[in-house]
């Protein structure tokens, strides 16, 4: 199986920190954000991302409370069928979600499906002014009318291939790898 | 896992795997919503046999709570009381359109039958067979447990729980009536998985026969074993008087005088014990008033434990396709 590398540790920060400042451009400011990873490797990216704002404001906002976890395991429309999935947790910044803007974080945007999963289970938390999607990946193939407002890397892919991203938090290195796919 | 029906064939790892979703669960009961969409549109049938009042509430606040639809039977008032037999009653279900069965009967082996039978091809839940098993009140007991021995909250929304841990090394006296106990028979099987050291604590008349090869260690009097062993949690069996057709002691008062934990007896226990019941209670019989009403009672955090645990327990068996071998 062949494998290449599309973005290595250091392009990967890189996307990141433009990412933050896109981020506090959109919304004037930070003080209204809460960012809401979605499991597994959404949640590594949001707190990095609550890093580099928190940096940016210039420490007027704390990091921890920008930054939360949404697990959309039990908003999926594949329940029934496939393998058992474990829930994963849900973690609200203390000030809740009601009138702030959500920036939902997950590392691939691929058929829409965990974004929308991702929505249904915000409107059960609370009522958010705006909700935005960032992404490290989008590799295209949508199935619903989603789209991301923030994106790392646009990757033209064959549905036939695989992207894996891997962050240091959980799998030991920072890489976006492209495998599979017809020779 | 297709099934519930006892914890002697649950493993570790699903049981701890149970505990930890029902940790989520127990998150949404802090929320303004308090309803999770994963079993919309499917159908749980709690069937009651048997009298309850905490269990099923239990279960249909759980099925609720994840959305499902909820057929209640109780056999009382029922065509069973004209005489149908289980099989006709479980086929005029199953054409009803079930999608899981919650199962209480005072016969054991009910659930078992209903799972493997072929009568009716959906998930089963065993709310308590006769003197067998219930597997969900050993969850939740096990949930509650976990909870405080590690020095959390034993209910409610607790955001970095227990989570992954068993009970390893805890030491755990069940008291009473366990001949007749499928509360007592379900913790034993489970808490010992779970690494807990188990004890029984009970007269010989209301040990059933085979006890000794359960992992337990056995004792004969209270008082001795109170004195005896450290225990981090005792709790008390209701004695089962619907299920005696003989005499298993001379008379309540004497029950109470040996067997009961009476505020003496609380007296004696180290201040962290906790003491636990699965309710419903003898007050003035196997537990005092002091007793149950002392701070260390977990009595009610069972039964709230008791939705969320069940939560899981319905979440496990409804969702991802059946492992092809049972």
């Amino acid at each position: 199986m062949t494998q290449r590398t599309v973005l290595d540790a250091p392009d990967i920060t890189r996307a990141i920190t433009r990412i933050a400042h896109e981020i506090i451009e959109s919304d004037k400011g930070s003080d209204n954000l809460v960012l809401l990873g979605i499991p597994r490797r959404g949640v590594p990216l949001a707190t990095r991302l609550a890093d580099q704002i928190a940096e940016i404001s210039g420490g007027e906002t704390q990091a921890s409370e920008l930054v939360g976890s949404l697990d959309i395991t039990m908003y999926r429309d594949d329940l029934r069928g496939g393998s058992y999935r474990a829930p994963e947790p849900t973690r609200i910044p203390s000030a809740g979600i009601d009138g702030r803007t959500v920036v939902l974080v997950d590392d691939v945007l691929f058929s829409g499906r965990t974004i929308r999963a991702a929505l249904d289970a915000l409107a059960d938390l609370g009522r958010p002014a705006k909700v935005r999607l960032a992404v490290l990946v989008d590799r295209g193939h949508r199935d619903l009318p989603i789209r991301a407002d923030h994106v790392g890397k646009n990757l033209p892919t064959s549905s036939s291939e695989r992207v894996n991203v891997s962050l240091a938090e959980i799998d030991g290195e920072d890489a976006v790898t492209i495998s599979g796919g017809r020779e | 896992m297709k099934h519930l029906l006892d914890t002697a064939s649950l493993d570790r790892e699903d049981a701890v795997a149970i505990l930890d979703i029902a940790e989520e669960m127990a998150l949404v009961s802090q929320r303004e919503i308090k309803k999770l969409p994963v079993l919309r549109g499917r159908t749980v049938v709690n069937l009651f046999f048997e009298d309850s009042t905490r269990t099923r509430l239990s279960f249909e606040a759980a099925a609720k709570r994840l959305s499902a639809d909820v057929l209640n039977f109780s056999a009382k008032g029922s065509s069973v009381s004209k005489g149908e037999s289980l099989q006709d009653t479980i086929q005029t279900i199953s054409a009803m359109g079930a999608d899981a069965l919650v199962v209480r009967h005072s016969g054991a082996g009910t659930a078992h039958r209903l799972a493997h039978t072929g009568w009716i091809d959906v998930p089963v839940v065993n709310a308590g067979d006769g003197t067998h098993e219930h597997p969900t009140q050993a969850l939740l007991d096990a949930f509650t447990l976990r909870r405080a021995l590690n020095g959390f909250p034993a209910s409610g929304p607790v955001e970095e729980g227990p989570r992954g841990r068993g009970l390893d090394g805890a030491k755990v006296a069940i008291v009473g009536d366990v001949l007749h106990s499928r509360v007592a028979r379900s913790n034993v099987h489970l808490l010992a998985r779970l690494g807990a050291d188990v004890h029984l604590i009970a007269p010989p008349t209301l040990l059933p026969w085979g006890a000794e090869t359960w992992p337990v260690t056995i004792h004969y009097d209270l008082d001795e074993a109170l004195a005896a062993e450290d225990f981090q949690a005792v709790m008390m069996l209701r004695v089962q008087h619907e299920r005696m057709h003989e005499s298993f002691f001379p008379n309540a008062r004497e029950y109470a005088r040996l067997w009961g934990l009476s505020a003496a007896r609380l007296a004696v226990l180290p201040a962290e014990t906790f003491i636990m019941h699965p309710g419903p209670m003898n007050r003035g019989f196997e537990i005092s008033a002091a007793a149950a009403d002392s701070s260390r009672a977990l009595v009610l955090d069972q039964v709230e434990n008791g939705v969320s645990v069940r939560m899981a327990v319905l979440y496990r068996l409804l969702t991802g396709q059946e492992e092809t071998n049972d």
